[in-house]
């Protein structure tokens, strides 16, 4: 059988754009993958958000703004890559809502010190940014473009993550501390971002060979790991895996067993946060429908005039 | 009333003199709120020097299932090209 257009396309690393011809196990695919990535940036707005009225300085105030700010826009901008595929944005803060939709698990754990602001720019930031950079070269046009653009502007979050941990690695011993404690608590749930080990990812087969995917779970994560594991040895943090060697052989650093039992409980809405975060978005969702409809009626106001 | 914020396309000019960009889409009630909205969505590291928005229903699109067809015209005139033509050796400001 000769191939379709759409194989031919894959075969050739070509891009797949919205009005192609694509398989709906594609389409439902990516569907699920960009909305997900998409929620993932609003709701983690929110454990960040909690530390912008309590931030040390005036600048570590500006920083953070601008990084919330930053995520809001790649929300953004996967939201419109998402709506090329024939979902509405409604439909996708619906299936959010109602918890069909998932996001990153990562952000149902508290931000309880100023250090874990930090551990997040330079951990799950750091993380995301491993996932992002192989996804630029996805097979969905419009979602690598706008991972391309939400990767020149995701490097300022890791390093402003970095810096607020190195700033206290050099502090007293009670901010040393912190930021060891950080270290200590947001090390596995960000490993655990990359997914299930690739034996277990029933998914990944298809979104690999349909190019939606480029590298597997694990070769994604162990290249994280390989990359962050000097950063804390540097400022002298101990990274929290007792199992943690540099490999000669392989060249990489292995690394004990993850807690699945924990990263399922989280996904499945058992984690610290869940319910709050959800119920949060809704009520920032609720009490905003009057803006909504303020900027409907005076856009329909101004029209009336012109045509009277 | 309807509730629903209208789609609009954004294409942004990142320097004087150069074209403008298609850069993706804003939801806004308006073209005052669609223009700002792209402002603060696509221009954050100054990207631009100018936006134009226009309503996402007013872009009429070639369809890639005919585009074979459709720019088959051009295909077969390489004489349109300058490096169809036969120049004696050494000539030159041509």
């Amino acid at each position: 059988m000769p191939n379709s257009i759409f194989e031919d396309k894959i075969n050739k690393d070509l891009k797949i754009e919205p009005r192609d011809e694509m398989p709906d196990g594609y389409r439902s695919h990516l569907i699920r993958q960009m909305s997900q990535h998409a929620h993932s940036e609003i709701i983690g707005m929110q454990p960040e958000g909690n530390w912008i009225t309590r931030a040390p300085s005036l600048r570590s105030k500006m920083i953070l703004l601008a990084k919330v700010q930053d995520e809001a826009g790649h929300g953004l901008y996967l939201y419109s890559a998402c709506e090329t595929l024939g979902i509405t944005r409604k439909q996708m803060i619906e299936e959010l809502q109602t918890g069909k939709a998932k996001y990153s698990s990562i952000f149902n754990y508290p931000t309880l010190t100023w250090a874990d602001i930090g551990a997040i720019g330079w951990l799950v930031d750091g993380a995301a940014i491993v996932n992002q950079v192989s996804l630029q070269k996805t097979s969905y046009g419009p979602y690598s473009r706008a991972m391309i653009k939400i990767c020149k502007e995701e490097s300022f979050h890791q390093r402003q993550g970095y810096e607020i941990i190195c700033t206290l690695a050099k502090g007293t011993d009670e901010q040393k501390q912190m930021a060891q404690d950080a270290l200590n608590r947001w090390w596995w749930p960000s490993i655990m971002m990359f997914g299930p080990h690739d034996k277990d990812s029933n998914r990944s087969e298809k979104a690999l060979n349909w190019k939606i995917k480029r590298e597997s779970n694990d070769s994604l994560r162990q290249s994280f790991i390989d990359k962050t594991v000097p950063q804390a040895e540097l400022i002298g943090l101990k990274v929290p895996d007792d199992k943690l060697i540099w490999n000669e052989k392989t060249n990489h650093y292995d690394f004990g067993d993850i807690d699945w039992e924990e990263f399922w409980n989280v996904v499945n809405g058992k984690g610290l946060c869940n319910k709050e975060r959800i119920e949060h978005h809704k009520k920032a969702h609720n009490e905003g429908e009057w803006v909504r409809k303020a900027a409907v009626a005076y856009s329909e106001k101004k029209l009336n005039k012109k045509v009277a | 009333m309807s509730n629903h914020l209208i789609l609009w396309e954004v294409f942004i000019q990142s320097k004087v003199n150069l074209p403008y960009k298609h850069v993706g889409n804003v939801h806004a009630s308006d073209s005052e709120m669609a223009l700002q909205n792209a402002r603060d969505l696509y221009t954050r590291r100054n990207e631009g020097t100018s936006i134009w928005v226009v309503e996402s229903k007013n872009i009429i699109a070639s369809n890639p299932d005919e585009s074979e067809s459709f720019f088959d015209p051009a295909n077969d005139k390489i004489y349109r090209h300058p490096t169809f033509y036969d120049l004696p050796d050494g000539v030159k400001h041509i």
